[in-house]
């Protein structure tokens, strides 16, 4: 049950952004390469020196540790990176539900990092982020490197996270098919990037 | 027993090998030829000025004198660091962090052995003082270049291993908390390996120094191991001060990594 707004959040490349995200909203970001998406998801989740102020229903961002603040508002990365050996080093209490929903055996903890494909890679990255529980969702390219079984069994995972915990998602997306099927979804908003600003996108571009 | 003196003319028969040597450098085409000879000059006089100095300061132990010996001695160790760096630290910090740690160790290890190990009257007596700080300076130099040089570099490669976990909520600390391991075992590698090997391989030096001085080898034995504790424990100081420093350089007040705090690498 919590919203997510900014107010003048201002990574290198884009004009100062005010958006807010109501509770449950999925906002969907397009734009070209380059144009600032994952910078701006950056500067979100404050991983960047950037100008602005971000906040969680009233709790503004800089009022409380960034730690506390990243592990509200999780970000997931187009790439994922790995510290451990193995991907069990990487989910404290793992939860093995949300695993098999992501088409994942149990014993997948117990696999070695370096024996994962992307695809694998990138759901486990999901699952790890989910599995702190954030407020609210940065999705930079969630479904890049997967196959449509696998992109559905994701999109379904989300937006079950979204209904569930009425969670804000800001999810950046290449795919123009994925962007209007995502968008026939309730409480959906469709931006994209266009020389520096966002401002809406329309159903008919591309569709 | 005692010290033999060299006389002008013993130096030169020494250093007429190096000109062979720079001779035959120059016969078999190994180029090196300058360097040797350039090295040989340079060390020469800077050996030739040290000993001037010290003469200077044996003769009048006043301690704003041997301060600055310190300082400077200090100052040439700390631009050592920087220069072994490849990706340093920008601006000043680049370096104030290896100066600032080799200070913070070398010298409470040095006060600590003239007054309470030693025993020394006064405690800033330069034939104690001046050997001493030069061997802890060296190496600690070394232990906290290699430990700095690590720290940068895998902080570089590993960004995106540091910002994932940072991004899952963890704190910085917890973030680097293995690159700052594997770093700081870098820099103690050479000293514990140099106790490790010491006297199996080869006389370390200030024992050499001493024997060849007229000394006991037990009493030299003494020394040499008491200066290899003092070494290790200054190294090991120095490291775990500028890694800290270091690390938390790295970050920002909102536990950010912020790797453009960090020079562009050099060569």
């Amino acid at each position: 049950m919590t919203s997510l707004r900014l107010e003048g959040v201002a990574p290198k490349v884009l004009q100062p952004v005010d958006l807010t995200l109501a509770s449950g909203e999925l906002v969907l970001l397009a734009g070209p390469s380059g144009s600032g998406k994952s910078l701006l998801l950056r500067a979100i989740a404050d991983l960047d020196p950037h100008d602005g102020e971000a906040w969680l229903d009233g709790t503004a961002r800089s009022t409380i540790p960034a730690p506390h603040w990243r592990r509200r508002v999780g970000l997931l990365p187009a790439e994922a990176h790995w510290w451990g050996e193995r991907v069990g080093d990487h989910f404290g209490d793992a939860t093995s539900e949300l695993l098999t929903r992501l088409g994942f055996e149990p014993d997948v903890l117990g696999w070695s990092i370096a024996r994962l494909s992307t695809g694998e890679r990138q759901r486990l990255a999901l699952a790890r982020m989910l599995a702190v529980s954030p407020d609210a969702l940065l999705l930079d390219e969630a479904t890049a490197n997967l196959d449509p079984s696998n992109r559905e069994r994701v999109e379904a995972v989300v937006e079950d996270y979204r209904q569930a915990r009425t969670a804000a998602v800001l999810w950046v997306s290449h795919d123009p098919e994925q962007r209007s099927r995502l968008s026939r979804r309730d409480k959906v908003r469709r931006l994209i990037i266009r020389k520096g600003r966002l401002e809406p996108e329309a159903e008919s571009t591309r569709a | 027993m005692s010290l033999i003196s060299l006389s002008p003319w013993d130096l030169a028969l020494a250093a007429s090998l190096v000109l062979l040597l720079a001779l035959m450098s120059w016969r078999l085409h190994l180029g090196v030829e300058r360097r040797v000879l350039i090295a040989a000059a340079r060390s020469a006089v800077q050996l030739s000025l040290i000993g001037l100095v010290l003469e200077v300061l044996f003769g009048q132990t006043s301690l704003p004198l041997i301060g600055l010996m310190a300082l400077v001695m200090l100052s040439v160790a700390g631009w050592e660091v920087m220069a072994r760096q490849k990706r340093g630290y920008a601006g000043l910090w680049g370096y104030g962090i290896g100066t600032l740690s080799m200070f913070l160790s070398s010298f409470s290890v040095l006060i600590l052995a003239l007054t309470v190990i030693i025993g020394v009257e006064p405690w800033y007596q330069p034939q104690y003082l001046i050997p001493l700080l030069g061997m802890l300076l060296g190496n600690t130099m070394s232990g906290v270049a290699i430990a700095l040089d690590n720290l940068t570099r895998n902080a570089w490669e590993a960004r995106g291993r540091i910002e994932a976990r940072l991004l899952l909520g963890e704190t910085w600390d917890a973030a680097i908390a293995d690159i700052r391991r594997d770093s700081l075992r870098a820099g103690l590698i050479p000293i514990v390996n140099a106790m490790a090997t010491a006297g199996l391989v080869s006389l370390p030096g200030m024992m050499t120094g001493q024997i060849l001085a007229g000394s006991p080898p037990m009493e030299a034995a003494k020394y040499q191991l008491m200066i290899m504790f003092l070494i290790s424990a200054g190294t090991g100081l120095g490291s775990v001060a500028a890694v800290w420093m270091g690390s938390r350089r790295l970050f920002d007040e909102r536990q950010r990594l912020r790797l453009d705090r960090l020079r562009v690498a050099s060569k």
